[in-house]
């Protein structure tokens, strides 16, 4: 690479704190003047937690293997919205730029690709905090499971979910600036692949052996996983832990490779000033 | 010895698929000078602008902005440029001051709220600071999205159809505003536009393009004497219709 290459490549990477925050303040403006948009974070969140709690209450009457594991299933679905709705808060973000027609003004702007996903990566924890936190205080009130009674494992679990919900929503983002508003719906769809792969339910035994395989490449699993051994043996695996951060480095890294790849193609399709179908 | 151009196209070309969108243009634009950049629909003006933004990568060729070449050394001027088109949008949700504090954090101006009361009063927006973006008149907005093309007092600012949709008088304003700016500052302007009468009173210079190519570049008298016109316009039909050489041949 030739010396103006790499000077090139490190400012797309250089990052400055006050655009990184003018982004965050753009979209926390587009929170507070829109109440439907807040209503609808906390919604779906606890439309899941109900059915999911009533029913772990209804089995766990009538088994005795689910009463002695109480909160699994809440557990499951708590951790599943962090995953889900941390890639949905990335990417519905994104698409608030391509809806209101305003990503061209940002890409003359001075911010640099690596500031803009800085800032959507803030969002997604801000997004997630408005609707989990009124979530989990109702899955004690009502179901008397307390999320964060997992203590420090709750932090290792979080970590992971959120790096895996960054990498997909990393990636989905640079396909939809590739190709526009056409592969919109990736960003509400792709992460439910992954829902019967990281076995957010079940234990990953139930797969067939070549399906263990694969779910055993994605992170999330091991946090299922992780989750159901703190649940039911009361004991933290910090080793499954372990490899779910390296293959989240690994992810994280390859979407950050790609989505600077996809905004190159962009910028070669022309496609950054028309951002539509 | 003169001084370097503040924008530079050399041998620009950007092919998508069979279509050669600019084919092999080249030209210069002298620091503080106004230009305007004439063509009919699909003729390369907004491909070759979105080429010296750095949006769009040129499939040859080379476009320089203040010797910063586009898009690979962006970085080093995309904070003393600005762009301003109808085809893209502000945050219909976010307030006008709020838009302008957002950009403005994003060009890293200075005395910002300061900036933004004087942007406002100059651009007549003082009234409308608070209110949604999504709400004004389509002259109001065009107001706005010129606030945010100057907030950072671009040194090359690049503007496409910059009055398209508005009526004559509220046009004819921002023609008075973009001139009392380019006066002021001394920026480079680079306008797009269909819009004849506009290009004959801001542009001292004219490029006209007809698919992809340069047809004609001069100043917009000397290109009525050439064409023995009395209307930019009828240069401009000239040109479209292939009839400028037709008319220099006769002559």
């Amino acid at each position: 690479m030739s010396a103006q290459g790499t000077s090139s490549a490190a400012s797309a990477v250089a990052l400055a704190p006050h655009r990184v925050g003018a982004m965050v303040l753009r979209y926390l403006y587009l929170l507070r003047s829109s109440w439907p948009r807040i209503l609808e974070l906390i919604y779906w969140p606890t439309m899941q937690l109900f059915v999911w709690g009533f029913l772990q209450l209804y089995i766990s009457q009538n088994a005795g293997f689910f009463a002695r594991a109480g909160g699994m299933f809440i557990g499951a679905v708590l951790l599943w919205d962090i995953l889900f709705r941390g890639q949905l808060g990335f990417s519905v973000s994104f698409l608030e730029e391509m809806w209101a027609r305003n990503l061209g003004n940002l890409m003359i702007s001075p911010l640099r690709p690596i500031e803009f996903v800085a800032a959507l990566m803030i969002m997604s924890i801000v997004r997630l905090a408005i609707g989990m936190l009124p979530v989990s205080l109702l899955a004690i009130a009502f179901f008397g499971f307390n999320i964060y009674g997992l203590g420090l494992a709750l932090a290792a679990f979080f970590a992971n979910l959120i790096l895996t919900s960054w990498s997909v929503g990393i990636l989905v983002s640079g396909v939809l600036l590739r190709n526009g508003m056409g592969a919109e719906s990736l960003a509400w769809t792709l992460m439910f692949v992954l829902m019967p792969l990281t076995c957010v339910y079940y234990p990953v035994a139930t797969l067939p052996y070549w399906l263990q395989l694969i779910s055993w490449s994605l992170p999330p699993t091991y946090v299922f996983e992780g989750m159901r051994a703190l649940v039911i043996t009361h004991e933290f695996r910090a080793d499954l832990m372990a490899e779910a951060f390296a293959l989240n480095a690994l992810y994280f890294t390859a979407a950050v490779i790609a989505f600077l790849a996809l905004l190159k193609s962009a910028r070669r399709q022309g496609s950054l000033l028309q951002s539509g179908e | 010895m003169p001084a370097e151009p503040a924008i530079a196209v050399d041998q620009l070309v950007k092919v998508y698929g069979a279509t050669r969108a600019v084919d092999g243009i080249s030209f210069a634009l002298a620091p503080g000078s106004i230009t305007g950049l004439l063509g009919g629909n699909g003729a390369g003006k907004t491909t070759t602008i979105a080429m010296i933004l750095g949006l769009v990568m040129p499939t040859s060729g080379s476009a320089k902005v203040l010797g910063a070449e586009m898009p690979r050394q962006r970085y080093q001027v995309l904070h003393r440029m600005n762009f301003e088109s109808p085809y893209i949008d502000m945050p219909h949700r976010l307030t006008v001051r709020q838009n302008l504090n957002v950009f403005g954090k994003l060009y890293a101006v200075a005395d910002l709220s300061g900036r933004i009361a004087d942007i406002a009063g100059q651009l007549e927006l003082s009234e409308f600071l608070d209110r949604p973006s999504g709400k004004l008149s389509a002259g109001q907005k065009t107001r706005v999205a010129l606030a945010k093309a100057l907030i950072n007092q671009p040194d090359v600012l690049l503007l496409d159809e910059p009055t398209a949709s508005l009526d004559p008088d509220t046009a004819d304003w921002v023609r008075e505003r973009l001139e009392r700016f380019r006066k002021q500052h001394g920026a480079t302007v680079l306008l797009a536009s269909h819009n004849m009468a506009e290009v004959e009173r801001l542009c001292e210079r004219v490029i006209m393009m007809k698919r992809g190519r340069i047809e004609d570049d001069d100043a917009p008298v000397r290109l009525l004497t050439r064409y023995g016109r009395q209307t930019l316009e009828e240069v401009f039909l000239d040109v479209a219709r292939g009839r400028g050489e037709a008319r220099e041949a006769a002559q």
